[in-house]
């Protein structure tokens, strides 16, 4: 279908309408759940299955390739800074995957106007923010001619 | 119905949250630190762009602190890679920074794989690291509302604005909002453009239900060029679509598979084929057969020839190297981070990687100007290493005064992938911020009358659809509108069947590309009866208004270079051979939204790298 909505889960809060970035989860007028509203126009990119705390949103492969029967279902913990995967086969087969997602805590990155504003002369120079610092070399590379 | 018009003024303005405009908004912060920095994207930046799923790579990093490759040997890289045909000030610019915007990510908090006996990161290839990218985009994202003063989502940008008394100077941009319809008019001093390449510009192999599953995303809409074109911006290498061999329907990435893994492809009967064609390739292009690696363009030759030669299906021999957990586990994260849908064909089709092998082919084309290929805006490069006639006042500049870009928008820097894009944000920015210290005295000027007709036009489907939809009982079948989709669909075919598509095996000649610019003429006409049905489909109407934009271009130029550069990207069935003595060049172009005329020119490639060698013929 790609994503659909499970009916009893789903409580409508809208989440996966804000997310998607193809604007095609919306929130149906009449049973004020959400629905996919444009499936060929679904990436199966899964961020609004991440997104949906109520579990809601399922994912149906691709009519026009993918065979019924299976399942990918993930699990995104931001907190705990992982992800994880459960995957069922047509056939039955399973597999299941764990992996991190992120080593800093989510909004922790220093901004650039955290860092001491830099000399504006240097504006005409090549070096970018943090350089050549960050470069992890002593100095930014000229080219070396022909 | 009175709809509300909204102005935000800003002093940069930046348009798509997505690798590049999220690089753009950081740097341009750091610089202008009293400077007012609107970024405004069509979806949410959370999870915006090519990058919203996640990547299991970043495919542009040096090491240079390891002394592992030089931006030099990056550029002989790109350049072999493109069949001698990049900016090389643009690709060295990228290389030379980009190992600080990667360490930047790491400090943030991007997971980066570390090879245990080196302590260094983990090379997926030469130039690629492995990450665990499943948040790539969320951190980054994060990175740029701490520095933008503004973010408006789901702001989708239809036209680019110029200054009402200097016809060549850029003054901000007008969109309307997706959820509440309000029409929003952004003037600023300069103006950087992220808005990314172009998917569904030809028709995707599946067309069904699954026609979302391409390998660009859906919502990568070619706005980038759409946006470019009508203000007279110089586009270069326009023909320089991009195909990718992927695995078969859910289009994951085989970098990974081949480079870490080191699984090898093979014809159906086990053959390893690339070998074989290496008489028949030398013919075509000469010498370039012996580049190394062998340019990404050329591999896909070898396979569609075996292909058509009815020696397919092309095997991923996934099966003979998942021999421990940890590289089943790198196998599976891979699709997992950046191509779930993979996971999906493996699952519903039965086929477990360890034990299966999994087919291969090739896509439809994709215009974008980050990955292997290199099509977008003709820019200044940067002034201490940029030739004379590749610099004129700004880096990343586009020939529109104040006209940045970045990632996808700009041309002839191939391999920039999103570290790149990102990098390439921020040297947007650094130059746009000392633009505008630079012209202090002189902000711009918007023509109030041209906004309410552009207010107008952006709205006009809704009325389509309202008045035409009373002709009709019900249904998608009007007489006097088409939809989005039906647009879209036509313009697939067209593009498909005369400009090189995969249902012609990419094969095009200017019989057929003269035929298909006047069924594109008829499209473009036909686009001025849109009907949009509500605000979504009237997001779709101006995607497809930028979509048909960048794929009239794409066919001019296509029409303008007459030779086959890149065979396994797109041939000139009547120009079937590289020709250097004519075609080292880049092509030009420039719209002239007054006249409806492209100006196409060739433009010069100069070499500041040495170690390139012309076809000797
Ligand atoms: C499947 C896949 C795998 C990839 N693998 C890798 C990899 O392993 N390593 C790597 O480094 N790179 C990889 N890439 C490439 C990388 O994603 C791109 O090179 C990079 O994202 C390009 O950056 P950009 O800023 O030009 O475009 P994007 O990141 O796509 O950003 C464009 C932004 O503009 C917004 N936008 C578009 N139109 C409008 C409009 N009209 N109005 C307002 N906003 C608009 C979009 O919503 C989006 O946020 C991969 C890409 C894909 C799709
Ligand atoms: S995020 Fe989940 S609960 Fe909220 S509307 Fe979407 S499907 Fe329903
Ligand atoms: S999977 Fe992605 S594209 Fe599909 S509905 Fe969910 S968020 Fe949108």
């Amino acid at each position: 279908m790609p994503t659909y909505t499970d009916m009893t889960r789903c409580d409508g809060c809208g989440d996966c309408v804000d997310i998607c970035p193809s604007d095609i989860m919306h929130i149906d007028p009449v049973y004020r759940r959400s629905y996919n509203i444009e499936p060929n126009f679904c990436w199966e990119c899964y961020s609004c299955v991440k997104a949906c705390s109520q579990n809601a949103i399922d994912v149906r492969g691709y009519a026009d390739f993918a065979p019924l029967g299976h399942k990918v279902r993930v699990l995104r913990e931001p907190e705990k800074g992982s992800i994880s995967w459960k995957i069922r086969y047509r056939d039955g087969r399973r597999k299941e995957f764990t992996f991190p997602i992120r080593t800093t805590p989510w909004g922790s990155i220093k901004g650039p106007s955290e860092y001491e504003a830099p000399d504006l002369s240097g504006l005409t120079s090549q070096l970018l923010a943090h350089e050549p610092t960050a470069l992890h070399i002593d100095a930014l590379p000229t080219l070396k001619r022909a | 119905m009175a709809r509300g018009t909204k102005f935000v003024d800003s002093d940069i303005l930046i348009i798509g949250g997505g690798f590049g405009g999220c690089g753009a908004a950081y740097e341009s912060r750091y610089w202008g630190r009293d400077l007012k920095i609107v970024l405004v994207e069509k979806a949410n930046v959370e999870r915006s762009g090519a990058v919203a799923q996640g990547l299991s790579a970043i495919n542009c990093y040096m090491g240079m602190q390891w002394g592992e490759n030089q931006p030099e040997d990056f550029v002989r890289y790109a350049r072999g890679d493109l069949m001698g045909l990049v900016r090389e000030d643009l690709v060295y610019d990228i290389a030379r920074h980009v190992d600080s915007t990667v360490h930047k990510f790491e400090e943030w908090g991007l997971p980066i794989l570390k090879n245990p006996q080196t302590g260094r990161y983990l090379r997926e290839g030469k130039w690629q690291i492995m990450i665990h990218g499943e948040s790539y985009k969320p951190i980054v994202a994060e990175a740029a509302r701490k520095s933008a003063t503004e973010i408006y989502n789901r702001i989708m940008v239809t036209h680019l604005l110029m200054d009402k008394v200097r016809a060549n100077r850029i003054a901000g941009a007008v969109g309307f909002n997706v959820r509440t319809g309000d029409f929003y008019v952004f003037r600023a001093k300069a103006v950087i453009v992220g808005a990314g390449g172009g998917s569904h510009i030809y028709r995707p192999r599946a067309v069904g239900e699954g026609m979302g599953r391409t390998w660009y995303a859906p919502w990568s809409t070619a706005s980038a060029y759409g946006l470019l074109i009508p203000t007279g911006a110089k586009m270069t290498q326009m023909e320089n679509k991009i195909v990718l061999t992927r695995f078969k329907d859910g289009y994951g990435p085989v970098g990974a598979w081949f480079l870490l893994l080191k699984s090898q492809a093979t014809n159906a009967a086990g053959e390893f084929y690339e070998k074989d064609r290496y008489p028949e390739i030398k013919e075509r292009v000469g010498h370039y057969v012996d580049i190394h690696p062998m340019p990404t363009c050329l591999r896909n030759h070898a396979m569609l020839e075996e292909i058509k030669a009815g020696k397919g299906p092309i095997y991923m021999h996934t099966q003979k190297v998942l021999d421990t957990r940890e590289k089943e586990e790198i196998g599976w994260e891979d699709f997992l981070d950046m191509t779930i849908g993979q996971a999906v064909v493996w699952a519903s089709q039965n086929i477990d990687p360890k034990e299966t092998p999994s087919e291969l082919t090739t896509s439809e084309p994709y215009i974008m100007g980050s990955h292997a290929t290199c099509s977008g805006a003709w820019a200044s490069g940067p002034e201490d290493c940029a030739p004379a006639e590749y610099q004129w006042g700004y880096n990343r500049m586009t020939t529109v005064e104040g006209l940045f870009g970045a990632g996808d928008t700009i041309g002839g820097s191939a391999h920039k992938f999103s570290a790149g894009s990102f990098t390439e944000g921020r040297l947007a920015a650094k130059a746009a911020v000392r633009y505008i210290i630079d012209h202090k005295a002189q902000p711009p000027e918007v023509d109030d009358e041209h906004i309410k007709r552009l207010k107008e036009a952006v709205f006009k489907p809704l009325e389509h659809y309202r008045v035409g939809r009373n002709e009709i009982v019900a249904g998608t079948v009007a007489p006097s509108y088409i939809d989005p989709l039906q647009g879209l669909q036509r313009l697939e075919k067209i593009m498909d069947e005369y400009v090189g598509g995969y249902s012609m095996f990419y094969v095009t000649s200017e019989h057929l590309l003269k035929r298909g610019l006047e069924l594109l003429k008829m499209l473009t006409e036909d686009f001025e009866s849109i009907g949009a049905e509500n605000l979504h489909q009237l997001q779709r109407a101006w995607e497809l208004q930028h979509r048909i934009v960048t794929g009239e271009s794409v066919a001019r130029h296509t029409l303008f270079r007459q030779e086959t550069r890149w065979p396994g990207y797109y041939y000139r069935g009547d120009y079937p051979k590289l020709d250097d003595s004519e075609w080292h060049c880049f092509t030009g172009s420039q719209y002239d939204a007054k006249s409806g005329e492209w100006n196409m020119s060739k433009l010069p490639v100069h070499r500041i790298v040495p170690g390139f060698e012309l076809l000797r013929t």
